[in-house]
């Protein structure tokens, strides 16, 4: 999609590698994208093909050895990668702020709740009296629908869900703009999982929130994304909103990824199995990444991998099945 | 059909670690995590065991194999009382009765090949010749995908994708044939595309092998796929059980309901409202009185306090412990 006015977050050709002993894993591979103000787009793959790397890349939080080796990411007209460290530290939290999949690990067991706000809002506003932050810490709390008693208590004494609303109160208590959301409820019960879900889309609502949701939950990105980019083995495979990925997915991953997943709603007599893994990052196959688990592998996917194209207004994919012609093809073409 | 496995007035109580005056008092804290479960298996079906985190799924697969001892109620495998097995009884048992638990990578010795780790069971339970076992085995590995055989037979856990590896346990469960298999959230730790593979296998094994599954899984959407009853349990009691095709278009119980309406749908045409209940699971601890739903159900009446609901025939095969039915 290119660049326009509301363009809040643009990613433009990133690449990121781990140099390893054995060779270097490329993570993320010339990866674009852009994200609107007050859009949602979800982040789509299975495990190991890069998108929580992309995600962290995103606050140049990405793990050592991890080093982006091209692309840029611009926040608001400024690149994130070439900010000072002063500037990241003032940009995260306080522009954009993550929520990671473990609120276990990542609350501190020996901290309250209380505390582990009051050194969120004392990080970045360090003159802020303590009355005036206890006071946006109640009212944060009262939007998350927690008690205050709650305040005095450490993660231990905590539920699952609750922790996880915590967590999306520490992320929102500086109001950011972007919330990155790394696999938010994987470690949720169903019931627990719905609720946060409900949460996040009226916060999204009260703080007129951007969403990055980064998750291998068809289910759950269907119910938050406006936009979804789906990534397979380091690179992007597909891009198109919500309803014209899951109406009319064009590459053959997505189309596999979807057909895969047990829908309560549909009497499914079989699933559609997508043999194979995907490929080792190290020595990626050339050619398009996913040729060798694809059904319609034509001879040029081997040899060339495909750029992402826009084959219909907002609906792109790296797929060389399509050529000039997919307009044609299809009866029902999409709002994209 | 025959029943296989059945369970009657399953109890596990397991008690809290307290202070030295706990000890001494008479009423000792402890966790109620299976409260009088009874259900039966056919021969050849499916039962999923559907529910949240601590809704005491897992201890129940484990109680029908005597991995974890019951504090009372019985359990029958073929009539005969599992309960009262001395441990030789108890081995050969384990030849017919199997688990496959949810993480493959903690369930397989990193020290152990491929190969190792599925002729053990044979070893353990003297099940053929060396020859014998090998050709079993890597007959097996076919069977389960885990092709080419002879290449993967020397490989370790560590060199396995995510898929073999659940396939390798899997195929280490059924070595001894068995006739019953307690698969205890399966594919919760498998990425969503070899989730789709393993599903299909159990299936196909299930009829290659004429096999009996206890399946259990916190995912309505693959209960769905596999089962032909399904028992939903919520704090440590089975609330509802029905066959596959009732429970989806004809849940009972408030909670089903609710379990049913929270489940993420791959589609964004179907967003839905759900009505979610009210707050967390209560602890197990000290459950709610009456039926252990009521705090958090919306339909709940001052009576759902005062009795636990016992499971009443609402249709035929159609079981709900709701007062309201």
């Amino acid at each position: 999609m290119p660049h326009t006015e509301k363009t809040i977050l643009e990613v433009q050709d990133l690449s990121i590698a781990y140099p390893i002993t054995i060779g270097v894993v490329r993570a993320v591979e010339g990866v674009s994208f852009t994200l609107d103000d007050g859009e949602a787009l979800g982040l789509v793959g299975e495990s190991g093909c890069g998108k929580s790397t992309l995600g962290l890349s995103i606050l140049k939080l990405q793990r050592p050895p991890g080093q982006v080796t091209g692309g840029k990411i611009m926040y608001r007209g400024t690149d994130i990668l070439s900010m000072s460290t002063r500037a990241l530290l003032k940009l995260r939290g306080q522009s954009i702020a993550m929520i990671f999949q473990n609120p276990l690990t990542s609350l501190n067991p020996l901290f309250t709740v209380e505390h582990h706000f009051l050194e969120t809002i004392h990080f970045h506003d360090p003159s802020l009296p303590r009355e005036k932050a206890l006071a946006a810490v109640g009212k944060m709390l009262e939007t998350l629908g927690i008690e205050k008693k709650r305040l005095k208590e450490y993660p231990h004494q905590l539920s699952g869900g609750m922790r996880q609303r915590i967590m999306i109160g520490l992320a929102l208590i500086m109001n950011p703009d972007i919330i990155i959301a790394d696999e938010p409820t994987t470690s949720l019960d169903v019931i627990v999982e719905a609720g946060f879900t409900e949460l996040l889309l009226s916060l999204r609502r009260i703080y007129k929130l951007s969403i990055i949701l980064i998750t291998h939950n068809l289910g759950l990105v269907a119910e938050i994304a406006d936009r979804i980019a789906v990534m397979y083995a380091g690179r992007l495979m597909e891009v198109a909103s919500t309803e014209e990925i899951f109406a009319h997915p064009l590459h053959p991953y997505t189309q596999g990824l979807i057909a895969c997943v047990p829908n309560i709603l549909v009497d499914q007599k079989e699933l559609v199995t997508m043999p194979g893994s995907p490929p080792d990052l190290v020595e990626p196959p050339a050619g398009c990444p996913f040729a060798p688990r694809c059904p319609k592998v034509m001879p040029i996917c081997r040899l060339k991998t495909p750029a992402l194209l826009e084959h219909f207004p907002g609906h792109s994919a790296a797929c060389w099945l399509y050529g000039k012609n997919v307009r044609e093809t299809r009866t029902n073409p999409g709002e994209g | 059909m025959a029943i296989l496995v059945s369970a009657r007035d399953l109890v596990k109580e397991f008690p809290l670690r307290g202070t030295l005056f706990d000890v001494f008092s008479p009423q000792r804290k402890c966790v109620h995590a299976v409260d009088r479960v009874s259900f039966s298996i056919a021969e050849g079906e499916v039962l999923g065991l559907a529910g949240e985190s601590g809704s005491g799924k897992s201890t129940t697969g484990r109680l029908l194999l005597r991995l974890v001892e019951p504090t009372s109620g019985a359990v029958e495998y073929r009539g005969r009382n599992v309960t009262s097995f001395s441990a030789r009884e108890l081995e050969r048992l384990r030849e017919k009765a199997q688990i496959v638990f949810q993480d493959p990578n903690s369930s397989l010795s990193p020290r152990m090949s491929v190969g190792q780790a599925i002729t053990h069971p044979l070893q353990i339970h003297g099940i053929g010749t060396p020859a014998e076992r090998k050709e079993r085995v890597l007959d097996l590995m076919e069977k389960v995908g885990l092709s080419p055989a002879e290449f993967l037979y020397r490989k370790y856990p560590h060199q396995l994708s995510g898929g073999q590896s659940q396939r390798v346990v899997l195929a280490r469960a059924l070595v001894t044939r068995p006739d019953f298999l307690v698969a205890d959230e399966p594919i919760a730790m498998a990425d969503v595309s070899v989730r789709a593979l393993i599903l299909q296998l159990m299936r196909q094994l299930k009829q290659e092998m004429g096999l009996t599954y206890l399946f259990i899984t916190h995912d309505l959407a693959t209960a769905k796929y596999l089962c032909d009853r399904i028992a939903v349990m919520y704090l440590g009691r089975i609330v509802e059980i029905a066959t596959r095709d009732a429970l989806f278009s004809q849940a009972h119980h408030p909670y089903t309901k609710a379990l049913l309406a929270a489940v993420p749908v791959p589609d964004p045409r179907a967003r839905r409202d759900k009505n979610l209940p009210k707050g967390d699971i209560p602890s197990a601890i000290d459950p709610p009185s009456g039926c252990h739903f009521h705090p958090r159900c919306p339909y709940a009446v001052a009576r759902c306090q005062e009795a636990r609901p016992p499971l009443r025939e609402i249709a035929p095969g159609h079981y709900s412990g709701c007062i309201l039915d």
